[in-house]
């Protein structure tokens, strides 16, 4: 940081600290606002299908691997991905649902979270297999520019970020609020009886759920990997903070998720900057075993 | 009784094994499926037979592990020493995140969740103090002799996995035959009805995640002594989680002898693909993950639910009506 290098003042012994903070506050929120984007796709599986994805993460790291691949081989830029990668994902996820974890529940949601599991190590290893563990990112002409907000440099990248999970958040509450799919979708996360007997098509309406909730990745990893990297592991880290975003936001709610991710991407930032970045991550677990504990219907959800 | 015979006449067959078998190579491969049959077992009392799906199994594993490595190498403790100490240490992980889960009424997939963040925590923990050896892991020193609990031979390892998992297979005989079993099956089954009926659930579930965690910290003992070096992904990660669900969801969850079945399955089928394939990262994890996927989703109750398609006498218990 610039102010850092200045001679520092004897009289002004908290602005040093204000100066680290107000960076690391921003960078939390625009890395919050990324999971906020994972997570709202988490949520609205869960509110829907009231399945928890564990697959999540492994299909983030897909999503991030197309983006890499469409970079890499055919020199296709990150943002212009997301007219490719979010429609792939999507039925990725539709095809997922109506072939694989929709036959498995036998009427037990534990049957599927142990599908979605199974899932996530198949497709994280077969990534292992095809691309090793090496660290990939893209190189782009923008990767390093910064934008200057409030006296900190932001990446530039990152406040895109931020503001292409905005966009993508207002677009997918638009969805659900004003078309007809949205109302089948709402329809059958309250009543799947009532739904089918007005005539929805609930199998199909259940996968295309789960293909938005999978194409928000899609978005998410475009938007990620010009600020990011991607391994095959890479996906781990993003599940459990996305499973922590939910249940603290309340699970299936739009607007939780969004203020959990903002709230989690700053205590990340905070924790990081107090207790160092291995220690700084307990902090996300702490939180998510306290609220799942005390709390489970979330900061804004209703009573499960 | 029947099935106590049974089960002894199979421990007793399976001890003849390092007298038949001169390869080290192959016994390994026993030692293994023994191995996993324990962790498998430990899975079993609280998934199979209580119903409560844990995805952090690695919390007790590491924690048995862990225990009689530190003590060795930074404090001089005799390991036979820090086994007790491991297992009552798994023992007391398993008592606190049972209190912390059951006291406040989850289940289901909150359980899972909550479980499996607890193994994180202490993965991150044990990568970032320094009496684990942090992220460079713990090395026990070379020292064969059986008052370190090493042994010259893969024998001696033998008898000592073979004991332990003898022991847990006699934990899980005596609940299918305790009324322990039939209230934790009927907190499985239908957890209101089992309260209404005047079960202690929390009890119940209390006595399930301890006595499992005592097995899972055995394995985890097991496993420090036999390879001699821990770090925190291999005592505290996602691996140990999965495999020990893995084990009893193929061989046949809340069946006495489906842990044993799936820890033989799983070590035939990983040391097929490393025959096939040779030695892949990420292959035989990912054919894991495909058999996961598949019991699930054709044979959800296990090669032991096959088994007894045909015999109907091993009827597995309470698998008939479920209310999730």
């Amino acid at each position: 940081m610039p102010s850092g290098l200045l001679p520092s003042h004897p009289l002004d012994t908290a602005m040093p600290d204000l100066a680290i903070i107000i960076p690391s506050v921003l960078n939390g929120i625009t890395t919050g606002s990324l999971y906020a984007l994972i997570a709202l796709g988490l949520t609205l599986i869960y509110g829907v299908l009231h399945i928890i994805n564990f697959a999540h993460g492994a299909l983030l790291m897909v999503g991030l691997y197309a983006v890499w691949f469409l970079n890499v081989q055919l020199g296709i830029d990150p943002y212009w991905a997301l007219l490719i990668v979010p429609p792939a994902m999507f039925a990725l996820g539709y095809a997922l649902q109506r072939g694989i974890i929709g036959k498995a529940s036998h009427g037990r949601d534990e049957n599927i979270l142990l599908v979605t599991l199974g899932l996530s190590i198949v497709i994280e290893n077969l990534a292992l297999y095809v691309f090793r563990s090496d660290t990939r990112i893209v190189d782009t002409p923008y990767s390093f520019e910064t934008v200057e907000f409030l006296g900190a440099f932001l990446p530039l990248p990152k406040v895109i970020a931020f503001f292409g999970a905005l966009v993508t958040a207002t677009v997918l509450w638009l969805l659900m609020a004003r078309t007809d799919l949205g109302r089948a979708i709402r329809a059958l996360a309250k009543e799947r009886k009532g739904a089918e007997l007005v005539g929805i098509n609930t199998e199909h309406v259940y996968a295309m759920s789960f293909g938005l909730g999978i194409a928000c990745l899609g978005v998410a990893a475009c938007l990620l990997l010009p600020s990011y990297y991607v391994t095959p592991q890479v996906g781990h880290g993003f599940v459990l903070i996305a499973f922590t975003i939910v249940v603290l936001g309340g699970m299936g709610s739009f607007v939780g998720a969004l203020i959990g991710g903002l709230i989690i991407g700053v205590v990340e930032a905070m924790g990081g900057l107090f207790l160092g970045e291995s220690l700084g991550q307990i902090g996300i677990f702490v939180i998510f075993i306290l609220v799942l504990m005390f709390r489970p219907q979330g900061l804004l959800g209703h009573k499960v | 009784m029947r099935q106590l015979l049974v089960l002894l006449a199979v421990f007793s067959a399976i001890a003849v094994l390092p007298a038949v078998i001169t390869s080290e190579f192959s016994l390994n491969i026993v030692i293994m499926m023994l191995y996993a049959a324990l962790l498998g077992q430990a899975w079993n009392i609280l998934g199979g037979y209580g119903g409560q799906f844990s995805f952090g199994h690695a919390a007790y594993f590491g924690t048995g592990a862990y225990a009689v490595a530190v003590l060795q190498v930074q404090l001089g403790i005799n390991p036979w020493i820090g086994m007790v100490a491991g297992a009552l240490l798994a023992m007391a992980v398993a008592a606190f995140i049972g209190f912390a889960t059951f006291r406040t009424g989850l289940r289901g997939s909150y359980f899972a969740l909550v479980t499996l963040a607890f193994a994180e925590v202490l993965r991150i923990l044990s990568n970032s103090v320094d009496f684990t050896g942090a992220g460079v892991g713990i090395l026990i020193p070379l020292a064969p002799g059986p008052g370190n609990l090493q042994f010259e031979t893969k024998t001696g390892f033998f008898f000592l996995i073979w004991s332990f998992t003898l022991a847990a297979f006699l934990a899980v005989w005596w609940i299918g035959h305790s009324r322990f079993g039939a209230s934790l099956a009927a907190v499985r089954d239908n957890e209101e009805a089992a309260r209404a009926l005047g079960v202690n659930a929390f009890r119940v579930k209390m006595g399930a995640i301890i006595l499992s965690g005592l097995f899972g910290g055995l394995a985890g003992v097991f496993y420090a002594q036999y390879f001699l070096y821990l770090d925190p992904y291999i005592a505290y990660g996602p691996a140990i989680s999965v495999e020990s669900l893995l084990v009893p969801i193929i061989g046949g969850m809340g069946t006495l002898f489906g842990p044993l079945l799936g820890a033989v399955a799983l070590h035939t089928v990983s040391e097929l693909t490393r025959e096939l394939i040779g030695d892949v990262p990420g292959i035989s994890l990912a054919i894991y993950g495909a058999l996961l996927v598949g019991m699930v989703l054709f044979l959800p109750r296990g090669l032991a639910g096959i088994a007894a398609r045909f015999t109907r006498r091993n009827k597995p218990a309470g698998t008939e009506t479920r209310h999730a």
